[in-house]
């Protein structure tokens, strides 16, 4: 166990070697599916259920950060951490280590070695896997410095999840858990969409002075690649990011997600002359209500898209707020493309998750409601 | 043409050739049954252990050879069709242990120790357990493909399969544990002397909710046997790094334990119907710890040499290969001939690749059933879709 009187201390979960696998996404612009092709054809149907439901759309190379190297998203994640650990002169190899498989007990240790004072960065291998963890996070992370009256508090905590829908994943290698999350005050849940974002975010997660759960979208460990800095920076928390500039819908997601929409955002300009405004929230919780409903004053019309299930999904939250501050200004109603209100599919994903040609659909019906 | 030479070669060779040798194999004399030594089983709280020495009929053996190898080939066809794209998702093969070979000697022995109204659940490397409780090798390769053929239907996959009186087929690591030992309770309940074999591998062995399992398993005397494979690597992770006491057979401390060579399939039914009359006796739980191995990585997305030196697998493969041992065994004490095991080879290479297009023919099941099976409910309810005008039915 890391030694808890030195000034870093960090708990690392090294994921299995060679996670490799034989997939290789083609980022390709997605071919009509909406039906299943006969069985003589599976040649044909395997070929298309390789096709990612996204293209990966990189951001401008920053320059305020001084040089940048191209990285994917894990790439990104680990040079996060590397800046991080650099930051404490005594922290060595010693500092990075396997546990034994249990969930629970890796966060309780990491709330533990956080209590004292030093920084913990836990990683519980699959988010869906973070549900024995659940009763930890919520009962004792997030109330510590409220039940101590700010005596004590476990702020140094960082717990980091691969999170979202990979195409193959099936029912325990796919969920979306920030939903359940984001009923817990006490947290911060946070969602990078690339890696310039996800090494920004995490240091900022790693700093910050609360316990928060970061969710890498797996998808995009290595589909995502861009240009990052090599220095440690930071992104805030809490602050969302207009993407796109629109005037007549807004469009918000997280993750994964905020490039189908930003997809969707340029057929909706190219097919039907709608000027979409688009917004990756990157802050779940918690989150940043001024942006999204300053757009929606704006615009108008609100759609919101995630994988997680429809019902009790974080659209619910983001629908009722905004309906609430905004209703006056709502030309349409809220519209939330999510995923089914069903166990996430081992066959059925490319039907489950919510694509591009669901929210152009979707955007449509409230363009024309 | 062909058919010309083969009689030509036939006569001019005088060697007996296949339907020649067959009758050569009914004529000649075999064995009945045949004694074996096998090794004695490491034992914690327990006076007397399983016997060392178990009889071994022809039947039986051919019967076990046949499984063992049913299953180590299917498990080395759902790797070619994962390979091939054909099968997509996660896929943890069992020979050596779970997916893929090697742990076949568990399953079979498993299932030889028990009787077929005993319950067994166990986690994700359920292939091999689907194929000896009872389902066909069809089913579970239609399953992998997500067909309608499959045993579940096409809605699980890889690590969600069942068959009456298993269970499963769980993804999450651990959690089958306390579920199995309900089962148990069940049974004990029940009252029809059944017993429930609940399997974890030795990662699981370090989750908390085992140890509430146990607890509760040894409190109120559940007929439950703990049985712990261990294949020496939770993943990627070596059980030296993992666990303070890698003698996973003491870990149930107030329960008792033996360890179980796992490669020898005799050695895992001695101690499988050993650990059942204990517990069908009402005595309570026991563990069993199978020491076993996997050649292949955790997964398929596992190469499985980063953690681990190719001569070590090697070494395992040619020492303690479980279809070999039995292969050895039998020829040598002329249970079985080479021809006839060879035969069964081919047989069972067949009905795989029989299996195999009828796994890729299937058609995916239809759409609609997305919404089924979330609840039972009557009448059908409608799940809400990606979006307010997207709906489906949900039957069960």
């Amino acid at each position: 166990m890391a030694a808890v009187a030195a000034s870093a201390g960090w708990l690392l979960r090294l994921r299995a070697a060679g996670a490799d696998g034989p997939w290789r996404r083609l980022c390709g612009a997605g071919l009509p599916r909406g039906f299943l092709q006969s069985a003589s054809a599976y040649g044909a149907a395997a070929q298309r259920r390789q096709v990612a439901h996204f293209t990966f759309q990189p951001d401008p190379e920053p320059v305020e950060y001084g040089q940048t190297q191209k990285m994917n998203l894990f790439q990104a994640v680990t040079s996060a951490l590397d800046n991080s650990l650099a930051k404490d002169p005594t922290a060595g190899k010693d500092r990075v280590f396997n546990t034994p498989l249990c969930e629970q007990g890796i966060v309780g240790f990491g709330i533990g070695i956080a209590v004292t004072g030093a920084t913990a960065i836990a990683e519980i291998q699959f988010a869906d896997y973070i549900f024995p963890a659940f009763d930890q996070i919520v009962n004792e992370a997030a109330k510590y410095r409220y039940r101590s009256g700010d005596l004590f508090n476990c702020g140094s905590l960082t717990i980091r999840s691969p999170w979202g829908c990979v195409g193959h994943g099936a029912l325990y290698h796919s969920q979306s858990p920030e939903a359940f999350f984001a009923h817990c005050p006490g947290i911060k849940v946070v969602v990078p969409r690339s890696p310039f974002q996800a090494k920004g975010l995490l240091l900022s997660c790693i700093e910050d002075k609360n316990p928060c759960i970061f969710f890498e979208p797996k998808i995009l460990y290595r589909a995502a690649v861009e240009q990052v800095p090599v220095e440690p920076y930071n992104i805030p928390l809490s602050q969302a990011e207009v993407i796109r500039e629109g005037s007549d819908v807004t469009l918000v997601a997280w993750g994964t997600q905020v490039h189908v929409i930003r997809e969707v955002a340029a057929m909706a300009q190219e097919k039907l002359g709608v000027s979409c405004e688009v917004i990756d929230l990157r802050t779940i919780l918690p989150w940043d209500v001024d942006t999204v409903c300053k757009s929606v004053i704006k615009t108008g019309r609100l759609l919101v898209s995630h994988e997680a299930p429809l019902t009790g999904g974080f659209a619910s939250e983001i629908s009722s707020t905004v309906q609430e501050e905004c209703f006056l200004n709502l030309e349409a109603p809220i519209s939330r493309v999510c995923g089914y209100d069903t166990p996430f599919p081992h066959i059925f994903e490319p039907f489950y998750i919510p694509d591009k040609w669901k929210c152009y659909d979707a955007l449509r019906k409230m363009i024309n409601y | 043409m062909r058919k010309m030479l083969a009689a030509v070669s036939r006569v001019l060779s005088g060697v007996a050739q296949k339907p020649a040798s067959r009758v050569l194999v009914a004529s000649r004399h075999f064995a009945n049954d045949a004694t074996f030594e096998i090794k004695k089983c490491d034992l914690h709280r327990l006076e007397e252990g399983p016997p060392v020495t178990t009889v071994l009929t022809r039947e039986d053996g051919l019967k076990y050879y046949r499984m063992m190898q049913t299953v180590r080939r299917m498990e080395l066809k759902a790797d070619q069709l994962y390979k091939q794209k054909i099968i997509r998702g996660f896929c943890h093969l069992c020979d050596g242990q779970t997916l893929l070979p090697m742990q076949e000697a568990c399953c079979v022995g498993l299932e030889a120790g028990i009787n077929p109204t005993d319950h067994l659940i166990t986690a994700y490397r359920a292939h091999g357990f689907t194929f000896t409780r009872g389902l066909s090798v069809r089913e579970i390769l239609a399953e992998l493909t997500g067909r309608r053929g499959g045993c579940a239907k096409g809605k699980g996959g890889s690590m969600h399969m069942y068959a009456k009186n298993f269970y499963g087929g769980n993804g999450i690591v651990g959690a089958q544990v306390p579920l199995g030992a309900g089962i148990a309770l069940a049974c004990k309940y029940n009252g029809k002397d059944e017993v429930c074999l609940t399997l974890y591998g030795d990662g699981a062995a370090n989750q908390g909710q085992i140890f509430e399992a146990y607890n509760m398993a040894a409190l109120w005397k559940l007929p439950c046997i703990f049985i712990c494979e261990n294949n020496r690597y939770g993943m990627g992770t070596s059980v030296e790094r993992a666990a303070a006491s890698t003698d996973y057979y003491k870990r149930g401390d107030f329960i008792p334990g033996l360890r179980v060579d796992g490669m020898d399939i005799l050695c895992v039914r001695e101690a499988t119907k050993f650990a059942a009359a204990y517990c069908r006796s009402g005595k309570g739980p026991i563990l069993m710890e199978l020491q076993t191995y996997r050649y292949h990585g955790h997964s398929m997305s596992d190469p499985g040499v980063s953690y681990r030196t190719r001569e070590e697998i090697q070494e395992v493969r040619s020492k303690s290969d479980p279809i070999m041992l039995l292969k050895d065994r039998m020829v040598n004490s002329n249970l079985a001939s080479v021809e006839e095991l060879k035969e069964i080879d081919v047989e069972v290479r067949k009905e795989i690749e029989d299996a195999a297009q009828f796994a890729t023919a299937d058609p995916e099941p239809p759409l609609e059933e997305l919404g089924y099976h979330i609840y039972c409910n009557d009448p059908p309810f409608e799940v809400r879709g990606a979006n307010q005008w997207i709906k489906f039915k949900s039957i069960s």
